[in-house]
């Protein structure tokens, strides 16, 4: 009697054990064939509208075929040089604070959970943030303010980069040998020079791939720029004006009628996905070979 | 004395006291022998050093200004915070916090109305409604299959494929959400409309979940798989984090005692690192409360409740990103910021839930769990 | 030209932790000084009080007096001065790993402002004899990284990176402790050599070496130094029943 219990229960038990299996293979299928599926579509229905008239001609009138994104990618690439410009430094200043000046404090606690915190807050509620900050508020002696600009935009995307950047360069900094850090000091280094020229070089590959990715994630943000930047379909490179940018041109292409703008939405999601593949694959790169070439 | 002399010999063999004794005066020093240098430069190097100075002020500037990045974190948060209030005043003193339940009746129709700018009649109850539905009709759907993919790639995968198939992951989660969006209105919802509703409104109609009277595809479900997709990659990654973390004691022991895989997955793994799981998919619902593009581009954007599923929707996001930059009144801007605020709020104890338990995981100690 | 230390009634703290007690002795200049004792005993830790580097951990605390030659370290002057002064060799080798072997050796005087490049190379290049480094990487200085050489080679490369900024006193934590033999007795070789320049105090745990390369020997025990002197003594006949039974091998 026990003996056939023991052997039903042993064959439950196995098949119980392989119906997971087969679930868990299941499962990976279902997730990797749709991001497959989407990669593969991507490329083929982007690569086909991709031309050189892409990368130098703003967009047709309306009902006119032909015509590029030749101002959406410029128009990003200005939006994002504003943005670096705030977030890298602002950023890299954080992670600093956090690894060399701050740690074990209660203070660098509490930054470093606010950073964490912030970084899953929607992008659009930092849009509107800023919207009511720089484009609704009109202060007579900063020109920017009072309406659409490119320099909203870049500021809202900029403000998204800094808590990034700064826990990645956290975590590459800690990752610095405390016997580098000693070395220094012992040489009668003032300690801000050891930060710098030591601490931090050793460690920048490491932040600099952490300011690339921090870079590629808001290179592909719409919500913020919908009332920032608002998006042009002229060249511009005022950034005190409206300015084009690549995901918000997507964006508005896709939900148009025009099959001629569906084609260019198309070609400019796959420009977009070519650069943040490279950052993520260069990202992926510099981290295996390892962060601290040569430290011990 | 000789008696302590041969002690110490026998056990310390290799003492040879080769240099003289102390001498009162240091012998000349022996530099020619080590370099051919003059003595010059020596002293000018320590004259230089002598002549730096202490770099306090250096030091206390730097320091301060690093201290400063760190506080923008906070500067950030409260600048949104700020405006945000400040922005919905007008709305919130109208409606207080019935702005969040309240319905209206539309005289014509006689039927409940929630958003009409013209009239000024703002209710942010369809928006709640959509972002919760498709929130969650998006964890739903794609917790069991991160889990399962998670599962698969630390316990079972070939090593060989584990590393592609995170590489992958990643890249998934990489993808802007507006392309997401660009794929979903062009091959997801055809897919739905062609294919899965009318499969799920004839087997599942029954229900009232499912109906057929709108027949775009674009609506509640769409929007919940794309967010499911969009979601899957952190809920995969945090749940393999917290399961490599389990030491492999845990689970040889539960071989050790005659377990089969999934048997030592369950009790070995899964079980230590349920908090660290549970973390991990409130992180991803903080992820599919916010986002924003791709559920604007196939939600259908009509500020309605409706029970079916396949029915047009809005949610709290979505509403913003279209409404805001070209709202009529002040009122309507408003209220817009206030849906606006309620979501950073939202989002953030949400997220904030999700980081301690994460926290709790990687830094706490790791075996409370029974 | 180095300089003698006199310590006088030093206690060290790491937090509620007593780690020195009480210590008092003088260390002459122009000689090596040795300081001996079991694991834990405290010896690390007053070295690091003669450059001030014990104050770098956030719970640590010093009193007494600390004078080398006439300045009172914990008074007189700040801790980056003083370390200019008082030159540190780790138990580990750590050149910076993002330098080439010639900027490690500079690091130094460049980190400090120091910009005349014709005398950099000097003084690197007479640094690296002086650690007896130079042969073997003369046609690499600027080539390879620091932390491309070997273990020996890397511990002298600091060794030369710390004499090239000139110190009166130079500390040696344990610098050949993580060698193996023959790198062992080429560092031994260059105390030997170093010491009429600089006042050496080097903490060892092998007691050989500290017979083959100090004059004067402090033997250490649960942060108390039990006895000083000079080294023949020490290890001949020593006053102190504990330091004899640490030298016969009765316990650490």
């Amino acid at each position: 009697m026990n003996e056939e219990k023991f052997k039903f229960r042993s064959r439950m038990r196995a098949l119980t054990d392989n119906s997971v299996t087969a679930l868990s293979i299941l499962a990976t299928v279902i997730v990797v064939a749709p991001l497959v599926a989407i990669f593969v579509y991507l490329v083929y229905k982007g690569a086909s509208s991709l031309n050189l008239d892409f990368f130098t001609q703003i967009p047709k009138p309306v009902g006119e075929t032909g015509g590029g994104m030749a101002n959406a990618i410029w128009g990003s690439a200005l939006l994002l040089l504003l943005a670096s410009t705030i977030g890298v430094p602002v950023g890299i200043g954080g992670g600093i604070f956090l690894a060399e000046y701050g740690r074990g404090t209660k203070l660098a606690n509490a930054v470093r959970f606010t950073a964490d915190v912030l970084n899953g807050v929607p992008s659009i509620v930092m849009g509107v943030a800023v919207y009511a900050l720089i484009v609704k508020a009109h202060i007579p002696f900063l020109p920017f303010t009072g309406h659409f600009s490119g320099f909203s935009g870049g500021v809202a995307l900029g403000i998204m980069m800094i808590p990034t950047v700064c826990r990645t360069t956290e975590e590459m900094l800690l990752m610095v040998p405390h016997a580098v850090r000693e070395a220094a000091l012992g040489l009668g280094v003032p300690n801000w020079r050891s930060v710098l020229s030591i601490t931090v070089k050793t460690a920048s590959p490491g932040i600099i791939t952490g300011c690339m990715l921090a870079f590629a994630r808001v290179a592909g943000e719409t919500a913020p720029l919908i009332f920032t930047a608002l998006g042009n379909s002229f060249w511009s490179s005022n950034l005190n004006q409206p300015i084009a940018a690549l995901p918000l041109q997507i964006y508005v292409y896709a939900l148009s009628p025009y099959d001629d703008w569906h084609r260019l939405a198309w070609a400019g999601a796959l420009v977009l996905i070519v650069l943040i593949v490279l950052a993520v694959s260069l990202v992926r790169y510099v981290t295996s070979r390892g962060v601290l070439k040569g430290a011990s | 004395m000789p008696g302590s002399l041969v002690l110490v010999t026998v056990h310390v063999p290799d003492i040879r006291i080769s240099q003289p004794q102390l001498q009162p005066e240091p012998p000349i020093p022996d530099i020619q022998k080590l370099a051919g240098e003059s003595t010059s430069d020596v002293s000018a190097v320590r004259k230089f050093l002598l002549s730096r100075g202490n770099s306090s002020i250096a030091d206390a500037v730097f320091h301060w200004l690093m201290v400063l990045c760190g506080l923008s974190i906070f500067a950030i948060v409260a600048l949104i915070a700020v405006e945000l209030v400040l922005r919905s005043q007008l709305s919130w003193q109208k409606f207080g916090l019935s702005f969040f339940y309240q319905a209206f009746t539309d005289p014509e129709t006689h039927l409940p109305m929630f958003w009409d700018p013209v009239n000024e009649h703002f209710s942010a109850l369809p928006f709640v409604y959509g972002t919760l539905v498709s929130s969650f009709l998006a964890l739903l759907i794609s917790v069991p299959l991160a889990i399962g993919l998670a599962i698969f790639l630390t316990e079972m995968c070939p090593l060989a494929l584990r590393g592609p198939l995170a590489f992958l992951t990643e890249l998934l989660a990489a993808i802007p959400s507006v392309i997401y969006g660009l794929w979903a209105v062009f091959v997801l919802v055809p897919l739905l409309r062609t294919h899965v509703n009318p499969f799920l409104i004839h087997a599942f109609g029954w229900t009232g979940l499912f109906n057929d009277e709108n027949p775009t595809g674009l609506g509640f479900l769409s929007a919940g798989v794309i967010l499911a997709i969009m979601i899957l990659p952190i809920i995969s990654s945090l749940t393999r984090e917290v399961m490599t973390a389990v030491p492999y004691s845990q689970r040889e022991a539960v071989l050790a005692l005659g377990a089969t895989r999934w048997e030592m997955i369950r009790m070995g793994v899964l079980r230590n690192a349920r908090i660290g799981i549970v973390g991990g998919i409130i992180l991803g619902l903080g992820r599919a409360l916010g986002e924003t593009m791709a559920v604007a581009m196939v939600i259908g954007n009509t500020p309605e409740i409706h029970r079916s599923l396949l029915s047009n929707g809005s949610t709290m996001s979505a509403v913003i990103a279209n409404e805001y930059a070209e709202a009529v009144s002040d009122m309507h801007f408003s209220a817009l910021t206030e849906i606006g605020l309620a979501l950073f709020i939202i989002t953030i104890i949400v997220n904030a839930l999700a980081q301690l338990l994460i926290w709790m995981v990687t830094r706490g100690t790791p075996s409370q769990v029974h | 030209m180095g300089v003698g230390i006199e310590v006088t009634n030093l206690n060290a703290w790491y937090g509620t932790n007593h780690t020195l007690q009480d210590i008092n002795l003088n260390i002459p200049a122009n000689h090596a000084t040795a300081l001996i004792g079991p694991s834990g005993c405290g010896k690390s830790t007053f070295v690091r009080c003669l450059n001030r580097m014990h104050e770098t951990n956030p719970i640590a605390r010093v009193t007494g007096t600390v004078r080398i030659g006439d300045l009172d370290i914990y008074v007189d002057a700040k801790p980056v001065e003083i370390r200019r002064r008082v030159g540190m060799v780790f138990q580990r080798p750590n050149p910076f790993p993002t330098m080439s072997i010639y900027d490690n050796v500079a690091s130094g005087l460049k980190l400090n402002g120091y910009s005349n490049r014709r005398a950099l190379d000097e003084i690197v290049e007479k640094s690296l004899k002086n650690s007896a480094l130079w042969d073997e990487v003369k046609d690499d200085l600027k080539k390879k990284s620091g932390a491309s050489l070997s273990g020996g080679q890397q511990q002298r490369l600091c060794i030369a990176r710390a004499l090239a900024v000139d110190p009166e006193v130079l500390l040696m934590d344990e610098p050949a402790s993580a060698l193996d033999p023959v790198s062992t007795s080429k560092i031994e070789d260059l105390i030997f050599q170093l010491k009429s320049q600089y006042t050496i105090v080097i903490v060892t745990h092998n007691m050989q070496q500290a017979a083959r390369v100090a004059e004067k020997t402090g033997f250490f025990l649960n942060g108390r130094m039990v006895e000083f002197d000079s080294t023949h003594k020490i290890f001949t006949n020593p006053s102190d029943k504990r330091t004899e039974d640490y030298i016969t091998g009765r316990f650490g």
